[in-house]
């Protein structure tokens, strides 16, 4: 199945020993509530699921589940808490996100690793990026909160009432904070619903919330699956939906709020081309590649997940990819060594692993980088679909996973029509050391934000969304307070 | 022959960065870290070049280089001692059996500004006097205006004259500005025969960065795919801390593997960096740091 690769001549020879960021300091409970307003909550139902660490699929905690009644009842304690949070004065709102975003700060070690143990991630992402970036994010929206009169002159912003947020599993902690501080800055109440996968830092989220005295019903913090999700988007007394997700979901959500007063932004799939022109630092642009792909496990809308190498440079390439990939160390998420860590959940597993099998059956040639996979937990290798072309369906859908499929290219019109013939439109990436190129390019790639000698790079000042199916909306920057408010 | 400049590969300042980052957040612990430590000795060449070095203490670096620190056991031997060419004869009379080499700086060293007939002069009294190793400082001046075919020509001479000693040219990189012309210097350095190529004098800031090296070490990676040969690295000049020659050797090993893991093709040119080491290898036992007072100052 797998092609026989010529020997590695530069393996690495010194094996790092084990690096486990410890889990003494972290406390987590056996079972978690609801939090509405303000209080933790048993659910109306009394129904619960469990929790589970991808890397070995052992249960962490019990879950409680929302029901219809329970997102009732958090829509009310929103809509209750609205008029005073709305009516507060701005620079009293940001107060409340700077404590945020400082308490963020100041337990980040406890949230790193508890972001690694629920969704599988290495903590080297979780340390030096999710958290950061969750708090970050928070400061920024925190500073817009009394300036609203100067992001929109003469034009009086007002929020918009009470916000349905559902996130997803790939960035728990920081998906949570994109949606929840601009909301909060521009002054609406909010029912949260995380992932079913990985609940469990927006509910240490939750307690930071709690701790802030922020008024309450300002935030609620609803736990569940799909259903739970689809009861917000449902429920009469919504008055934005902001989703982030598949684009499947995101397509039943549009057709849910059709014909309602409910707004929505929707940040959607991707599948990402990331193009290497022969004039670019090609050591650097593989560095690029690893990025783009093997970032999160692949678990990432914007991911660089097509690539295109222009033909003259494609050998010199795949053969330097390859190189760089027998160095990532797949494997326990909580060892700081650790570049790629587990699949976030089963499910997911099982559609990467069916989309490694379209591609063999597709006759697509595989190469999957050589590394002991742990035994227990959900593992994938870093895997090449090399010699691909439009036409096969690994190319055309999204896998979610750290699946690249490889395309050669010769000129440029040719990869920009390659590049935009996808539904999708949230990323891309180019490579080349020619300036005038970059801008030509980027003003002809279909997505929302295209990265020029560099992939998958985040800030809170910096707006990011979709085109097509990728979604639309911004979150970020100042154009992310526009979803979130209406004029007079 | 001088090899086509025109199309070596670019390097991206930002992108080095990133890279060279990450190596950086590699945790070395335990046996890893105690393994890595003795690597970092062994490649060292203990170094003295001052105008003020005299015959008594290059003498006393001798032993030093011998018997880094007695009251530890399996401490390897540094993997050179490297001093101006009028010390060659002292310290290899001062290390004869030990199996420790004798490097020399030579060809007017730091600057390297003078005719190549002084250069072979210099070289010539190192390696007369017993040098196993040159390291010759690349003509900065001429590289910059563009001469490459003076800069291949003259370390091609160079190496002719070091007969058996190994050449290491000191393409000093804080002179060169961009990482396009360390690549470039390093190249001109290959062809034109180096078994080493080394980054700095110590005589310039800044000497020996983890960005340079990394540019080196790709630059002897693309060499050894196209002519097999193996070229030796060696940062030098800056690098006093455990932390940071882990930080190369990480890089190394995940840059050129194993076959480059030794003092065979890689050096640390350094002088405080031994005492830091053994420090910590002291530690790693004892659980504990030792005062500086415990290592010895040659």
């Amino acid at each position: 199945m797998q092609k026989k690769e010529d020997k590695n001549i530069f393996k690495a020879s010194w094996k790092y020993s084990e690096a486990k960021e410890s889990t003494d300091h972290i406390q987590i409970q056996k079972k978690y509530e609801l939090y509405i307003d303000g209080k933790y909550t048993k659910p109306i139902k009394n129904q619960y699921f469990d929790t589970v660490n991808p890397s070995n699929n052992k249960k962490i905690a019990s879950i409680a589940e929302a029901t219809a009644e329970d997102v009732d009842v958090a829509v009310k304690a929103a809509r209750k808490a609205f008029n005073g949070w709305s009516s507060l004065p701005g620079k009293e709102r940001g107060k409340y996100i700077f404590r945020i975003a400082r308490l963020i700060q100041e337990r980040a070690r406890e949230f790193a690793v508890i972001e690694s143990l629920n969704g599988g991630k290495p903590i080297r992402e979780s340390r030096d990026i999710d958290i950061p970036l969750a708090a970050n994010h928070f400061f920024y929206y925190a500073g817009w909160a009394d300036k609203l009169e100067y992001a929109f002159p003469n034009r009086k912003p007002k929020p918009l009432g009470v916000v349905g947020q559902i996130i997803p599993w790939n960035f728990p902690l920081l998906m949570a904070a994109w949606k929840l501080a601009p909301a909060l800055a521009t002054g609406n109440t909010i029912v949260l619903k995380p992932a079913e996968t990985t609940p469990l830092t927006a509910l240490k989220l939750a307690e930071i919330i709690h701790d802030s005295g922020l008024p309450k019903g300002v935030v609620n913090i609803l736990t569940g699956a799909g259903e739970t999700g689809a009861c917000i988007v449902n429920h009469s007394d919504v008055d934005k939906i902001a989703f982030t997700g598949s684009t499947a979901v995101g397509k039943f959500i549009s057709k849910a709020i059709a014909g309602t007063k409910k707004k929505a932004t929707l940040e959607l799939g991707g599948k990402g081309a990331n193009i290497i022109f022969e004039d670019a630092a090609i050591d650097q642009a593989v560095e690029g590649i690893v990025n783009a792909i093997f970032f999160n496990q692949g678990h990432v809308c914007c991911a660089g997940s097509r690539l295109f190498v222009q033909e003259s440079v494609a050998d010199l390439v795949i053969k330097k990819l390859k190189n760089r990939m027998a160095t990532l160390i797949v494997g326990d998420p909580l060892d700081k060594n650790t570049d790629i860590g587990a699949i976030n959940s089963k499910k997911q597993l099982s559609t990467i692993e069916n989309y490694i099998k379209i591609g063999l059956n597709e006759g697509c040639e595989i190469y999957q980088s050589e590394c002991n996979l742990p035994k227990e937990g959900n593992w994938c290798a870093p895997t090449l679909f090399l010699n691909v072309s439009q036409s096969h369906r690994i190319v055309q859908e999204e896998i979610f996973g750290p699946v690249l499929t490889v395309q050669t290219f010769r000129t440029i019109s040719e990869v920009i029509e390659k590049a935009n013939n996808t539904p999708y439109g949230l990323s891309a990436g180019v490579w080349t050391q020619n300036g005038a190129k970059i801008f030509h390019l980027t003003q002809k790639l279909e997505a929302g934000v295209i990265w020029a000698n560099t992939f998958n790079k985040f800030d809170a000042a910096s707006p990011f969304g979709g085109y097509k199916e990728s979604g639309y909306g911004r979150e970020g920057g100042m154009q992310g307070l526009n979803p979130y408010i209406k004029f007079e | 022959m001088l090899p086509k400049l025109n199309d070596l590969p670019v390097y991206d300042t930002v992108g080095v960065n990133e890279r060279v980052a990450r190596f950086g957040t590699r945790s070395i612990k335990s046996s890893s870290k105690v393994e890595g430590l003795k690597l970092a000795i062994s490649m060292i060449d203990l170094t003295t070049l001052e105008g003020k070095d005299t015959k008594g203490k290059v003498q006393q670096l001798c032993y030093k280089a011998m018997h880094a620190h007695d009251s530890f056991q399996d401490v390897p031997k540094v993997a050179a001692i490297c001093v101006y060419p009028a010390f060659v004869g002292i310290a290899k009379k001062a290390l004869e059996g030990s199996g420790i080499h004798v490097a020399s700086v030579a060809t007017a060293f730091p600057s390297g500004q003078s005719s190549i007939d002084v250069k072979l002069i210099d070289v010539k009294s190192a390696v007369d006097q017993g040098a196993d190793e040159v390291d010759m400082v690349l003509s900065r001046g001429e590289f910059l205006s563009g001469n490459y075919q003076f800069v291949f020509d003259e370390i091609a001479t160079i190496k002719e004259a070091c007969g058996n000693a190994h050449l290491k040219v000191i393409l000093e990189t804080g002179e060169l500005d961009t990482l396009d012309n360390v690549r470039k210097a390093s190249e001109i350095a290959m062809y034109a025969g180096a078994n080493f190529i080394k980054t700095s004098t110590g005589k310039i800031q800044p000497a020996a960065t983890l960005q340079v090296v990394y540019v080196m070490l790709d630059a002897i990676k693309d060499f050894y795919i196209k002519t097999g040969k193996m070229i030796g690295m060696k940062p030098a000049g800056g690098i006093s801390n455990s932390k940071l020659a882990l930080q190369y050797l990480v890089m190394l090993n995940e840059v050129l593997g194993e076959k480059w893991m030794n003092k065979d093709f890689f050096r640390f040119g350094a002088s405080s960096l031994l005492n830091d080491i053994l420090m910590q290898l002291v530690k790693t036992k004892t659980g504990m740091y030792q005062s500086s007072y415990y290592f010895s100052k040659d």
